[in-house]
């Protein structure tokens, strides 16, 4: 997909994000969420309690954990994600300013400059990409248990079960900011953000 | 950047695999002796926290209580029998205080369970000579579990009344559950309500998904746990 802005964006609007970067976050969203709900069902005894089931959840779990990468390994398709990610690989100077910042919880604007993605959201798509690879390999060792030795099982068990509770930890901060920005929610709806939110969220954001 | 934070991760995803072994133990240890100390119950929920996970493999599973509870005694029987919780209570009742391990990893040490010796219920059937295993079947309609005669005949396998020092809750299989203390905790099938004596041995829920009959701790499913009986 080409770089120049959508063609259905206003006049008075700034395009933030393509349709296929859209999907991509929906569809990652979606397989997460059910990732999240099974293991809940799996994991905390009340839930478990109320649904049962234990085969079929199983399943289901396995198989949106197997999918949860194909919708970015699809985004890898479009430009504009592949740019995307390219920023969000780039650390600059002023992403040291906006952490320090964040460190002390100094919320003026000056002092949390930010680029198209702000240093946090850098941390948090590095992070979670890490993550949920890490995920994926050690539950592909406890489904497939004759893949590897016992300890290994062992092991994996453990990482999985301590990064589950980490990743839904950090799913309810990425959540709980999202509920808190409208007009980053529109963003990542519409795909485009309005001039003032830009200007003051992403100072040194120049599509 | 962003690329050293990924591998990080993933780096750091491998080495908890390979270390989790030193690092679960110590979290064991510390986190049992906080659970003792927490009052909301809520480090019962983080990983390796201790106690019991509620597993079951049915949509619902009824609740069954003293008026309504009835265990069958019938198969390969020279006398069928079918008892109430008032007549099981009424037999000699056996307590033992071991761990219980289960497949997936879980271990919850020094649990009392209480009941009547499977081999009591047993013998007062009368098994008929070319008997040679027993079924169990469960009130929540969809798990089975079995033993060779052998097997039940043990004198550390129960029908468990009791659990905990406590009459056994629902979510522990309450009324009354299988207590097979030597093997791996899914041969000890909850809410039991059938005991069927059979020529031979029919693979029970989880044996049909590829767990082993004979579930021994440490002896098989690949695991090397310490024996728990």
């Amino acid at each position: 997909m080409p770089l120049r802005a959508d063609p259905a964006v206003a006049a008075d609007r700034r395009h933030r994000f393509t349709r296929a970067e859209r999907w991509t976050h929906r569809a990652t969203a979606v397989l997460m969420g059910v990732c999240v709900v099974t293991a809940s069902f799996l994991y905390v005894p009340e839930f478990a309690e109320l649904v049962g089931r234990r085969e079929l959840v199983v399943r289901v779990h396995e198989w949106a954990g197997l999918a949860l990468p194909v919708p970015v390994l699809a985004g890898l398709a479009s430009r504009a994600f592949r740019a995307d990610l390219g920023r969000l690989n780039r650390f600059g100077a002023h992403d040291r300013i906006w952490l320090r910042a964040a460190l002390v919880r100094d919320r003026r604007r000056a002092s949390r400059p930010a680029d198209k993605f702000n240093a946090g959201q850098k941390i948090f798509a590095a992070w979670i990409a890490g993550a949920v690879l890490v995920m994926l390999g050690t539950g592909l060792l406890m489904w497939f248990t004759h893949l590897a030795p016992l300890v290994w099982r062992t092991g994996a068990t453990f990482v999985h079960d301590w990064l589950a509770l980490t990743v839904g930890v950090v799913l309810a901060g990425h959540i709980g900011m999202a509920l808190g920005d409208p007009e980053a929610r529109r963003g990542m709806r519409t795909g485009s953000v309005s001039p003032e939110w830009a200007e003051r969220e992403h100072p040194l954001w120049r599509p | 950047m962003g690329r050293r934070i990924f591998l990080g991760t993933l780096g750091l995803g491998a080495l908890g695999v390979l270390a989790a072994p030193t690092l679960q133990r110590g979290l064991e240890a510390f986190l049992g002796s906080a659970a003792d100390k927490d009052p909301t119950g809520l480090t019962g929920l983080l990983p390796n926290g201790g106690g019991f996970r509620y597993y079951s493999v049915a949509a619902s599973v009824p609740h069954k209580n003293a008026t309504d509870y009835r265990l069958t005694v019938d198969g390969l029987v020279d006398h069928p029998a079918s008892y109430t919780l008032a007549d099981l209570r009424a037999l000699p009742q056996t307590r033992m205080v071991k761990d219980v391990q289960c497949v997936t990893g879980w271990r919850v040490p020094g649990t009392p369970f209480e009941g009547v010796r499977l081999s009591r219920l047993l013998d007062a059937a009368g098994v008929r000579a070319k008997a040679g295993a027993v079924r169990f079947s469960c009130f929540d309609g969809t798990y089975t579990e079995s033993l060779t005669l052998d097997q039940a005949r043990r004198a550390d396998v129960l029908v468990a009344l009791r659990m905990q020092d406590k009459d056994l809750e629902h979510a522990h299989g309450g009324p009354v559950r299988l207590y097979v203390a030597p093997m791996y905790f899914y041969k000890s099938a909850k809410w039991l309500s059938g005991i069927t004596v059979t020529e031979d041995v029919h693979p029970g829920y989880w044996e049909d998904r590829g767990y082993d009959v004979d579930a021994w701790v440490g002896r098989s499913n690949g695991r090397d746990d310490a024996p728990t009986s």
